[in-house]
């Protein structure tokens, strides 16, 4: 650290990143010059602009700031680091709403298949990874960093480790995700769900992930706490299993260094289990874990309520830690998967259960004494009802994981409506609950533009998510009840177009829940913008520690 | 864990003692029933173990009591429905297609088989009800290209059109502008005289007489002189008001200038002899069969 010099110098980081992304830019260059494909040319190109952004944006930066670094502390009071935050919330908004978008447009592709227009770059099968990876990778990726950014400071008392590296995070978190989403509409994918994106993507992602993790880490160590926030648990559990994960799903062989395409080291029932434990754990570690963190602080700091329980918290988090990752083959039940690993998975999957609702019962209880709030502040509310749809769905999960109801469930709608009510009712609502609070303390906003317009985006997307899963369930089980259905003769009775034509009205439902959801995170950011634009200042409270105990 | 003198006001449950940027924590116990629900799922999913194969071992697994098997299971299952099929599908294999016609029971049957059989490999091309889509012939009407009595759809069905198969259906409408044989004006005026065999409209500076000599020069020998077709060519009837790829001009003078030569498979490399039986009876029944 140079922080006592007085004459001005690169830090190592500054100068290494510097020269790092100089060689990057030529690379990359000389990569788009030599590429095999059109993709791959297209992405080296926009890598290799993006390395000379950085490299420009670093020397700029070193040339307006002061000598000495940002300082830890100013007059006894930790110097947070917001900037890498806003960024990561902005983007959050931004991505959410594109990927509602894209989902909408999946949802009505579905029910009137011409609108794929014949083109290939807007076809349903490369729209729907572009769906899903926005609003798993983008849009809850970006509300994953910003929070636990924000909820490691705050719970440690300590500035971010890092100068440049928490940016170095959140920008090259988003350059993953335009990689990503650029390759899914020109067609490259390594076809493995939700872990589409191609090798060069895969390589950078785990550079900028285990980058993530040293800044998260660093920070736990700078703590002025004695002990860890449980919310911090949860996030390191969530950024050392999701580096695992993507490790262990994605050994390639690309056909060239110069080409998008590469081939997966992993075979035929081997690559399956690989696929399903990272597939399911990514519903674990990034979906659950992740947004348990979130929960652990938005909600008690929302209600001013203690936690519910400390025990249930620790408990449940290594149950939870413990059991989640044996779950995965029940995505592979009936098929050439031995019958042994479908049996974990079920038993795991069913052990989970109380472990899962662990989570829900310390984020509803902990509204004990304040449950009047409910009435008053809809983004309480907001954050409370993802916590009854954590319940609902983690009961609904295991539920499913026991083989003779996964007979009837598995490739059906069902499954879609399961994870939709996780991911909209879960996944998203505590998302904006937690958008709803972060906004106004990172902008020092006294609170937000407009409660009312909270009130209107949590009823219409409750409105919509109601639609969504309660159409998913009824389409799924008679799609399942149809598919299995035998005549008398020993005939199927339904050829398998008669129960696409039967799902038809349960799509435009859906589609209808999709858009109501998508208007209320339009109305989001609408109130979020004003806020920051027009939002009354917070004055600034004089320093009064509260002491570690 | 310690007991503090922290006293949470509302609940009457101590913190933990700590607190990070003002959130505390109880130290409610651990709830009861969450415990107990906990422990039974535990202890069902040790007795799923014992039962069913579960842990994978050196060289093979645990089998469990119930030596159960998913291949197993699938095997019992094909066999039930073996035998609820019986020995029909064999009754109907062997009955020629005149005497299924007869036999109420094959007949509906074959209905029942060929129904399915239809929805999963016919009504991608044919529609679910067999309506058909431009390029893809309606199997309820009473127009057939290759003939539509029971042995003629068998026919059809068995070794397709321009399948590529020995023995299916060829011939193709000739590209009458691309090879070189009529000229685009020619082409123009054969198409309006082919609308006019069904009494559709023609152009105002259309010559009648010249259209009719063309189509007998060119047209005629398959079609026939009046246009009413040849089902031995698979020439479809000009005059019926059915039409494959449409009638209006630019698709007339498309089908013209371009030929024609739609494919369907030849199913006998597919499907078994008795379910393609099944599916001829099914067609025939669909409205239009002779």
């Amino acid at each position: 650290m140079n922080q006592s010099q007085t004459a001005k110098s690169m830090t190592h980081g500054e100068a290494g990143l510097t020269t790092v992304f100089a060689v990057s830019a030529l690379v990359c260059l000389f990569a788009a010059a030599k590429a095999l494909d059109s993709a791959f040319a297209f992405h080296a190109s926009l890598a290799s602009a993006a390395s000379l952004w950085a490299l420009f944006a670093i020397v700029n930066r070193y040339q307006d700031r002061p000598a000495a670094l940002p300082p830890q502390e100013i007059n006894g009071r930790p110097n947070y680091n917001m900037g890498p935050i806003k960024f990561a919330a902005v983007a959050s908004v931004f991505w959410g709403i594109a990927g509602f978008a894209v989902g909408l447009i999946i949802a009505c592709q579905l029910a009137w298949p011409a609108l794929n227009f014949d083109l290939a770059w807007i076809s349903f099968g490369r729209l729907r990874p572009l769906h899903t990876s926005a609003v798993i990778f983008a849009f809850g990726g970006n509300v994953l960093i910003a929070t636990s950014f924000y909820v490691v400071q705050k719970t440690c008392r300590a500035r971010l480790a890092g100068d440049l590296a928490p940016w170095f995070v959140v920008l090259g978190y988003n350059f993953f995700i335009l990689i990503a989403g650029t390759g899914y509409l020109l067609g490259v994918t390594q076809s493995k769900e939700y872990a589409e994106p191609e090798w060069y993507a895969d390589h950078w992602l785990t550079i900028v992930w285990v980058v993530y993790l040293l800044v998260f880490l660093m920070t736990l160590v700078k703590r002025k706490e004695p002990h860890i926030f449980v919310a911090n648990w949860f996030y390191l559990a969530f950024i050392v299993t999701i580096a695992v994960l993507h490790l262990g799903n994605n050994p390639a062989l690309p056909v060239s260094v110069f080409g998008s395409k590469s081939y997966i080291a992993w075979g035929g029932v081997q690559d399956a289990m690989f696929q399903w434990w990272y597939g399911h754990n990514a519903v674990g570690f990034f979906l659950t874990a992740g947004f348990l963190a979130i929960m652990y602080y938005f909600i008690p700091k929302r209600a001013e309520r203690p936690i519910y329980s400390y025990r249930l918290s620790i408990i449940h988090f290594w149950a939870l830690i413990f059991l989640y990752i044996w779950a995965g083959p029940h995505h592979l039940h009936y098929t050439a998967l031995p019958d042994w690993a479908q049996t974990l998975g079920m038993t795991f999957s069913i052990m989970l259960w109380m472990p899962s609702w662990g989570g829900m019962i310390n984020g509803l209880m902990t509204l004990s004494g304040a449950w009047d709030k409910l009435r008053t502040d809809p983004v309480l509310r907001m954050l409370v009802v993802s916590v009854a749809f954590y319940g609902m769905s983690t009961f609904e999960g295991p539920l499913m994981s026991i083989k003779v109801v996964n007979s009837l469930s598995h490739y059906t709608d069902w499954t879609i409506g399961h994870v939709h009510a996780g991911a909209l009712g879960w996944v998203g609502f505590v998302s904006f609950g937690a958008l709803y609070c972060l906004v106004p303390w990172l902008w020092e906003r006294k609170g937000l533009y407009s409660l009312k317009l909270v009130n209107w985006h949590f009823w219409i997307a409750t409105i919509g998510i109601v639609l969504y899963i309660s159409a998913m369930w009824v389409s799924g089980i008679l799609q399942g009840l149809m598919w299995r259905a035998y005549t008398s003769l020993g005939f199927l009775e339904y050829s398998f177009i008669e129960t696409v034509e039967a799902m038809h009205p349960f799509y435009i439902i859906r589609a209808a829940g999709g858009g109501l959801f998508l208007i209320g995170s339009l109305i989001m950011a609408y109130n979020l913008w004003m806020t920051v634009r027009v939002g009354e200042a917070e004055v600034q409270a004089p320093a009064a520690l509260q002491p570690a105990e | 864990m310690a007991e503090h003198n922290d006293i949470d006001q509302i609940t009457g449950t101590s913190t933990t003692g700590h607190q990070w940027d003002g959130i505390k924590e109880l130290n409610t116990p651990l709830p009861r029933w969450w415990v107990i629900t906990f422990y039974i799922t535990i202890v069902w999913a040790f007795g799923y173990w014992i039962v069913y194969p579960a842990w994978p071992m050196l060289w093979s697994h645990t089998t469990g009591i119930l030596q159960y098997s998913s291949r197993a299971d699938v095997a019992v299952e094909l066999a039930n429905l073996e035998k609820i099929r019986g020995d029909k599908m064999v009754k109907l294999g062997a009955a020629p297609l005149a005497e299924i016609q007869k036999d109420p029971a094959l007949l509906a049957l074959a209905r029942a088989r060929g129904k399915t059989v239809f929805g999963d490999n016919c009504a991608p091309c044919h529609g679910s009800g067999g309506a058909g889509a431009k390029g893809y012939p309606n199997l309820n009407d009473d127009e057939w290209l290759w003939g539509g009595s029971l042995d003629q759809i068998l026919q059809s069905i068995q070794f397709g059109i321009r399948s590529g198969h020995a023995k299916g259906h060829e011939s193709a409408m000739l590209a009458f502008g691309k090879e070189g044989v009529l000229k685009k004006d020619q082409i123009v005026t054969v198409a309006n005289y082919v609308r006019s065999l069904s009494g559709l409209s023609t152009a105002k500076e259309y010559n009648a007489a010249e259209g009719g000599k063309i189509f007998a020069e060119n047209c005629a020998a398959c079609h026939g002189d009046a246009g009413k077709g040849n089902q031995e060519l698979g020439a479809p009837d000009l005059t019926d008001k059915i039409w494959l790829y449409g009638s209006d001009q630019a698709t007339l003078v498309e089908t013209i200038g371009n030929g024609r030569a739609g494919v369907m498979p030849a199913w006998v490399e597919r499907l078994d002899p008795s379910t393609i039986k099944a599916l001829a009876v099914y067609v025939h029944s669909l409205g239009g069969g002779k």
